[in-house]
């Protein structure tokens, strides 16, 4: 309440004040500094910024801005002779801060709403007792309702190291509402500073409702970035429960079909960038269709080349196809070099929604999330609904049946097998937004991409996308939990585990043969 | 249920012919005699002279030889395509390497008992992995139980529940997938991403002389030489003929009465041994082990050797090993941009045009004659 009081009656900068800042001993010139502040006087702003530009000389006990040559009075800021015996003023590290922390202090009571929030943002790491009676004004004087609980945060956040055993038991209680993870930090530190018996039972109690609310935001983070990773791992398996799952195919090039797409996202963005730099925000829209293009080309060639004469042998065609890989890989080097190419994401990709304190959803994951669900969608209606669909199920399910009732099997088998591989070419499209492209990056998803379709069950779409997104979300929960490369590990040995339990994957075809 | 004895061959009573023994009786000469004569005895500078670096280079392929016998059993003889072999090849390594580490004794960076890696992490004693690992036949133990035993159990519970195919294979892959990430960790307690080198000797001996470098080229020959004679014995045995029935027809000998868990596992872990040996040999010869070894690529390399020389032959995957690597040598150091075009073509194409391999190339070609 006294520094309210003083507050009230606000006084202008005075010369001698300025010249005390600027000269003296560095305690001297940050409580003259923080008097100062308190006032809020518009002409300490510019003063302050010439102290931090190193354009203050002090003569007499006076302070004088010099720019340009010429010399203003601190105080007044009317034109002034610079006497001759003016000094240079020199600021430590210390006082740096203290003039930054001011600066900062003053935007709080600034007209502009931006401006006084980034002040409060500013001062967070910043404040000490010096800035309480400034901040004190801020909050009687804030207007917005949002603003003003910040402040009476950030109040707390300074009493809260206050002498007084009364006040930093207030601040904890004040602290305790709040929903962010400074805070948390915040109370830890202070928790193992305090002496005080009940202040600390106040801290701690302060700290477990924080945590209380915290613990939310961390539970949806890790269900999030789960579902992220699992949207992802479906992308990339889609394919394969085409080409394997449905077809039989052990494409171990599946990942460098996955490659040609995120290039063919690279080669796109380049062209965009050269002829059409106005829409380089829309390129994404072209490079999906290309991308699968690019990978359903080069599927079709395989299986008319390669893949056609290995149906029934799955062994030679892991071998085969795991040649093929290699030479498209050693493909791109020749052609793009060894090195990763940069992929930019489109601005609107960029960021993301803030939905609670500690939890932000960047755009580029949700957009992977929502493009993941649209091929799952396409490639359900395709499979089901479609006459090529159709055909695929048929030759699946009895060749020789198909073969009889005048389908071409042949083509079906090239037609799906392009399908898969287009799949895996938005998969890669996909990638390009969140990693790194390069000639590896289908290596580091072949195995994973096993896993799903072999987890969920051969043949069965619905069993890869339980499989691709429980994978993800069980990943990202042991990660939290033990670290990533043993979550991973964790992960293997369970999908190993589970295949000696149920070797047909998570949802079998039910059948009578021996051999299932 | 028959027992799992070496019955020998009814017929031949002997495991070769004579024109057999006379090859392998040549084969001993050459790796014991000649190549060691023409590296020791001959002066640098002498048109027969074998350098070095072919010595140091041919002992290398020998081990990769012995992984890909290996592979042939498990994989030509038995049906089951093992991606994991890599594993296996690399724990001995390992289990080696240890030893070697240890051996480098105060001579390393910091000075210290330690090896130079914990050293670095700042441990201050052995962990628990490590406390044999000051005696060479324990470590030589480890190199064929700890292998072995991960063989045992990995086989036991995939052949009960009776994965098989590309099921088995695809599961071996994400085994060593799992123990790469597992070694690339420095907490692992095995170097983590540099693994071990700058070994300094072996049993008391230095390491970097020549006549080191050729008698560990005399072991590992000799090693081979002994594989494959064991190899010859097994598959022409009683229990060697289930196991190529397994893989023509498993249901089959299921209704028959055979259980073939006993017979795929037994021979699994035989695999894995006898890779765990080669890694146990290569290292010394290399000077480095590193958990690269155990990248599923490494693994599935080994099975184009074996597919490149002839499955279900011994000496196919030999010749393929030398095959496949000496032109791996070669294009690396004459068109490094174009060993991978050629590794990946030699895959198809053999898969496509050449399925008994090298060997079956000239076997047709010898019935097209006669």
């Amino acid at each position: 309440m006294v520094a309210l009081c003083c507050c009230s009656v606000a006084h202008a900068l005075t010369s001698e004040q300025a010249g005390k800042i600027a000269a003296g001993d560095s305690d001297e010139r940050i409580a003259a500094l923080n008097q100062a502040v308190v006032s809020a006087d518009p002409v300490l702003v510019p003063f302050i910024q010439a102290l931090l530009d190193d354009a203050v000389k002090t003569a007499g006990g006076k302070a004088f801005i010099v720019r340009d040559g010429k010399a203003v009075d601190a105080a007044s800021g009317a034109p002034a002779a610079l006497p001759a015996d003016a000094q240079d003023v020199v600021n430590n590290n210390r006082m740096r801060r203290e003039l930054d922390a001011a600066v900062a202090a003053l935007g709080l009571v600034s007209p502009d709403r931006g401006a006084r929030a980034k002040a409060i943002a500013a001062l967070k790491d910043q404040a000490d007792e010096g800035k309480l009676p400034l901040i004190d004004k801020a909050v009687a004087a804030e207007t917005d309702a949002e603003l003003k609980v910040q402040l009476e945060l950030l109040r707390a956040a300074v009493l809260i190291s206050s002498a007084d055993p009364e006040k930093r038991k207030l601040a904890a209680k004040a602290l305790s509402g709040s929903k962010s993870p400074a805070t948390r930090s915040l109370l830890l530190e202070r928790l193992g500073a305090e002496a005080d018996p009940s202040v600390k039972a106040a801290i701690q109690g302060a700290l477990d409702s924080v945590q209380g609310q915290l613990a939310w935001g961390e539970r949806l983070g890790v269900l999030f970035t789960g579902a992220s990773l699992g949207s992802i791992l479906l992308l990339v398996a889609l394919g394969l429960a085409i080409t394997y799952g449905l077809m039989g195919v052990i494409n171990m090039a599946h990942g460098e079909l996955m490659m040609i797409g995120a290039y063919a996202t690279y080669v796109v963005q380049n062209l965009f960038k050269t002829y059409l730099p106005g829409a380089f925000d829309a390129y994404i829209v072209a490079a999906i269709p290309l991308s699968f293009a690019a990978s359903a080309l080069v599927g079709a060639v395989l299986e008319r080349g390669v893949i056609r004469f290995l149906y029934g042998r799955p062994l030679e065609t892991l071998l085969a196809t795991w040649g093929i890989s290699l030479v498209l890989q050693q493909g791109v080097r020749t052609i793009f070099g060894a090195q990763n190419v940069g992929v930019e994401n489109p601005a609107w990709m960029s960021g993301g929604v803030q939905v609670l304190p500690n939890l932000v959803l960047p755009y580029n994951r949700i957009a992977i999330i929502v493009f993941a669900a649209l091929v799952l969608a396409g490639m359900a209606l395709l499979i089901g609904r479609t006459r090529l669909g159709l055909f695929v199920r048929g030759v699946t399910q009895n060749r020789r049946m198909a073969a009889c009732v005048g389908v071409n099997t042949a083509r079906v088998d090239t037609m799906a097998f392009s399908l898969g591989a287009g799949i895996a070419g938005l998969a890669g499209c996909a990638l390009s937004q969140v990693g790194n492209v390069g000639p590896d990056l289908g290596q580091g998803y072949i195995v994973d991409s096993f896993m799903v379709v072999v987890l969920g069950g051969v043949g069965q779409l619905a069993g890869t996308v339980y499989a691709a997104l429980g994978l993800g979300v069980l990943n990202k929960l042991l990660e939290g939990w033990a670290g990533a490369v043993l979550a991973k590990i964790m992960v293997l040995v369970f999908i190993v585990v589970f295949i000696q339990k149920r070797p047909q994957g998570l949802f079998a075809v039910k059948g009578r043969s021996a051999e299932a | 249920m028959s027992s799992l004895t070496l019955a020998p061959h009814a017929k031949r009573g002997l495991l070769l012919g004579p024109r057999g023994w006379a090859v392998v009786a040549a084969a001993l000469a050459l790796i014991t005699l000649v190549v060691p004569g023409l590296n020791l005895l001959l002066p640098a500078g002498h048109p027969l002279h074998l350098s070095d670096f072919y010595v140091g280079l041919t002992g290398k392929i020998l081990c990769y030889a012995i992984c890909a016998l290996a592979m042939d059993l498990i994989w030509g003889y038995t049906g089951i395509l093992s991606l994991g072999h890599g594993l296996f090849f690399a724990l001995g390594g390992y289990g080696m390497g240890m030893y070697l580490m240890r051996q480098i004794g105060r001579d390393g960076n910091y000075k210290s008992d330690l090896p130079d890696f914990m050293v670095f992490l700042n441990w201050k004693s052995l962990p628990w992995t490590w406390s044999v690992s000051d005696s060479f036949i324990a470590q030589v133990l480890l190199v064929l139980l700890v292998p072995g035993l991960l063989a045992l159990v990995f086989g036991w519970f995939a052949f009960r529940s009776r994965i098989k195919g590309v099921y088995f294979s695809i599961i071996t892959q994400a085994m060593t997938f799992a123990a790469m990430l597992l070694f690339f960790r420095n907490e692992t307690g095995f170097g983590g991403n540099n693994g071990f080198t700058d070994f300094k000797r072996i049993l008391g001996h230095p390491l970097a002389t020549e006549n080191m470098r050729v008698l560990l080229f005399v072991i590992t020959g000799c090693t081979l030489l002994g594989f494959y004679l064991m190899s010859r014995a097994i598959v022409n045995s009683k229990y060697g003929r289930v196991l190529q029935a397994i893989r023509d027809a498993e249901t089959r000998v299921m209704f028959t009465g055979y259980n073939p868990l006993a017979y795929k596992l037994s021979i699994w872990v035989l695999s894995a041994m006898m890779c765990a040996v080669a890694g146990a040999l290569y290292v010394p010869q290399v000077g480095i082990i590193n958990p690269g070894e155990m990248s599923p690529a490494a693994s599935i390399e080994i099975a184009i050797w074996a597919a490149v020389g002839g499955r279900a032959t011994l000496i196919g995957p030999i010749i393929g090993a030398f095959f496949v690597n000496g032109a791996k040598s070669w294009f690396t150091m004459a068109f490094p941009e174009f060993w991978l075009y050629f590794l990946g073509a030699l895959f198809i194409a053999v898969t496509l045009y050449l399925p008994d391999g090298i060997v079956g190339l000239f076997r047709r070609r010898k019935e097209g004659r006669s």
